[in-house]
């Protein structure tokens, strides 16, 4: 098995066997000492040349975590046979922003309408949850294309709410 | 003794006292709004019964709904916890009315103490230390200009029946307060429906200490040690411990005579806390009285020795406090974090969801009171509060270290929690050398975080690699558990991220091979 794995920028070539027993793995190129086994779902008890790691995954609505102690690694996992995963790689910097509900909550009010002109870290839509009203900020300078969010409705994690282009 | 007691409350408080009445031989009763059909507090009750939709206005505020619960189920007492109804004097009247025992204080103390303005009176009669300035509400502009003037600037305004800062205003100089005074008002009475604003000093960064009380229906008053809240955001408590790094044994009999005196002189039963403003120079003054358990009261329990639920109940039950003053000793020391479902890298936002992963601490020295568990999903409509941490241990720096450990234990996903920031306290200079006050979360919060930077270039490095094996490793040992399961079910269709899983789409090479 051959995977391609991107973390914090970086690619790396991972390649696992399994052979009498025992993980055969390269990082890179360089062989790993590794074993691992799943405790429970989402917890890795991973030992490197005896050295002794337990991560945790956990996947928020846009992005793959793990965690290695208190440090927070978004990674993406790549199978380089498939075509498929290679064409979501293509950058969106550019180009119209989604703006999406960070948490689950109600929609209070809207802040600017529709083709309006906003700067980076202006407030786009008010959506309250936990008796805390929040500000959604827009993530660049830009006009306002669609305002999907509506007042009085509620909203998950991932809803977009608005595009800013 | 009690044979059934109604819990009028939720989250970890309600699982608390269900505790307590399970150690009594107390059966339980949880009451459950629609989204909370599967919180903690109804799965752990003997009996549980709906009292309506999400909105605590139509729920957990609802005093006929919960009094019906009372009747149908034959509970003989309810326990309000802390919130929602717990220091509404209306509803313990509507307890007595109906012949349930409100295990709390009488609804004559909640209302004497429930207006700020009617506790300085209160005071003033009795001879407490408050905060100068006025225990009425102010008639006009003016009359706030002579007092202030008096006084000294800066002054505080304050609404009679204000709570977290609404309706307060700090006034620096003369031309400020009448505007100040006028939005005091239309807010206390957007807020509270009750206008009335008074003025008192305002003490710059002081620190908010409180001492709890016990009264029994027998006229025994005895105080028990006092807790050190300074840690705040935005008027809400944090980090609480006991005892206060700055109160010495002089200081506390004093502060403990002074509660035990505001307690009487309100005819005060059942658990009570007293809260000070401290100065610089250790003057305190009384501030408020609040009428019910506090969130933080576990630390006043583990240097103590004491269950205040316990007490609560058999006070409630007409018993006589078991102990006298000369009884009670603080031992060690107690640090609780109150953790909530909030994201600290952005800017606090509340941060309610499905819990997808949940380890927790416990060991030597450590209480976990908490109302969650792996899979729950905590509803948006309640105050964040998920569970509290607390330390125990001979003294305050063994306490600093065994939370440290805790918190390394404790990891959550699927929702974010402010763990990090407890991190952050716990390992900061001033927190270590007990220097704090009210504005101490904000200047510690206005730094740079220093964990951001605590990783060398190489060490990130290291690490990224074991996560990169760690990624093949999850890919390899769990193809079958698809990112987009560990999403919120009900929203995959809006997550296009968890719909072209790329582990889901390397299970299903990997099936195919």
């Amino acid at each position: 098995m051959v995977y391609e794995i991107i973390v914090g920028g970086q690619s790396h070539r991972f390649e696992l066997e399994r052979s009498s027993g025992r993980w055969e793995c390269r990082l890179d190129g360089k062989t790993v000492n590794v074993d691992a086994v799943i405790p429970r779902p989402d917890v890795l008890s991973l030992l490197i040349d005896g050295r002794a790691y337990e991560i945790k995954r956990e996947q928020t609505a846009t992005d793959l975590h793990l965690w290695v102690g208190k440090a927070c690694f978004a990674v993406e996992l790549r199978d380089p046979r498939s075509l498929r995963s290679r064409q979501k790689s293509a950058g969106d910097e550019k180009g119209p922003k989604k703006i999406v509900a960070p948490m689950p909550g109600r929609v209070v009010r809207l802040l600017v309408a529709e083709k309006s002109e906003v700067e980076a870290g202006q407030g786009i839509v008010v959506v309250e949850a936990m008796k805390m009203q929040n500000e959604i900020k827009s993530p660049k300078k830009g006009v306002v294309k669609k305002i999907s969010a509506v007042p009085g409705t509620t909203v998950n994690p991932g809803d977009v709410l608005a595009i800013v282009e | 003794m009690f044979k059934k007691i109604l819990i009028a409350n939720r989250g970890e408080i309600a699982v608390r006292v269900m505790r307590a009445c399970r150690e009594m031989g107390i059966a339980t009763v949880a009451v459950y709004s629609d989204v909370d059909r599967a919180s903690l507090h109804v799965r752990t009750s003997d009996e549980a019964y709906p009292i309506g939709p999400a909105p605590a206005a139509e729920s957990y505020l609802r005093i006929d709904k919960i009094l019906d619960v009372a009747k149908r189920s034959g509970a003989d007492a309810i326990h309000p916890g802390y919130g929602f109804l717990s220091e509404n004097a209306k509803f313990a009247q509507a307890c007595a009315d109906a012949g349930v025992i409100f295990i709390g204080p009488t609804p004559h103390s909640m209302n004497l103490m429930g207006s700020k303005t009617s506790a300085r009176q209160q005071m003033e009669k009795a001879g407490i230390p408050f905060v100068p300035g006025t225990s009425r509400g102010l008639a006009s502009a003016e009359e706030g200009e002579q007092v202030a003037e008096r006084i000294g600037y800066p002054v505080m305004l304050k609404a009679a029946a204000g709570g977290g800062g609404k309706g307060m205003r700090l006034v620096h100089a003369r031309q400020e307060l009448r505007s100040s005074l006028e939005s005091a008002q239309s807010e206390a009475q957007r807020s509270f429906g009750d206008g009335e604003v008074y003025i008192e000093k305002a003490i710059i960064n002081p620190r908010h200490i409180e001492m709890q009380v016990l009264a029994d229906e027998h006229g025994n008053t005895v105080w028990l040690g006092e807790r050190e809240c300074s840690i705040q955001r935005r008027h809400q408590k944090v980090l609480e411990e006991a005892p206060s790094p700055m109160v010495d044994p002089d200081m506390r009999r004093r502060m403990g005579e002074v509660a035990v005196k505001v307690a009487q002189a309100a005819h005060y039963t059942n658990a009570g806390t007293i809260e000070f403003l401290v100065d610089q120079h250790k003057n305190f003054f009384f501030l408020e009285m609040n009428t019910r358990l506090q969130v933080e009261h576990p630390v006043t329990e583990l240097t103590t020795g004491l269950d205040l639920v316990h007490l609560q109940i058999r006070i409630a039950a007409g018993e006589k406090l078991p102990f006298a003053q000369s009884d009670i000793q603080i031992r060690g020391h107690a640090i609780e974090c109150r953790i909530y479902a909030e994201d600290p890298d952005n800017n606090y936002f509340p941060s309610p969801g499905k819990i997808t992963l949940l380890l927790q601490p416990s060991g030597p020295g450590i209480r976990r009171d908490s109302g969650m568990y792996e899979g729950w999903n905590v509803p948006m409509d309640y105050d964040p509060l998920l569970a509290k941490l607390i330390g125990y241990a001979s003294d305050r720096p063994q306490a600093i270290m065994r939370l440290e450990r805790a918190l390394d234990e404790y990891f959550m996903a699927g929702i974010k929690t402010n763990i990090s920031l407890f991190r952050r306290i716990l390992g900061d200079t001033d927190f270590r050398a007990g220097k704090l006050d009210t504005g101490y979360l904000d200047r510690l919060l206005a730094k740079a975080n220093p964990a951001a930077a605590s990783l060398s270039s190489n060490e990130r490095k290291e690490l990224e690699k074991i996560a990169a094996i760690a990624a093949g490793m999850f890919a390899v040992l769990d193809p079958a558990t698809s990112a987009s399961k560990n999403g919120n079910a009900a929203n995959e269709s809006a997550i296009p991220a968890a719909r072209t899983s790329n582990w889901k789409q390397t299970g299903r090479t990997e099936a195919l091979r």
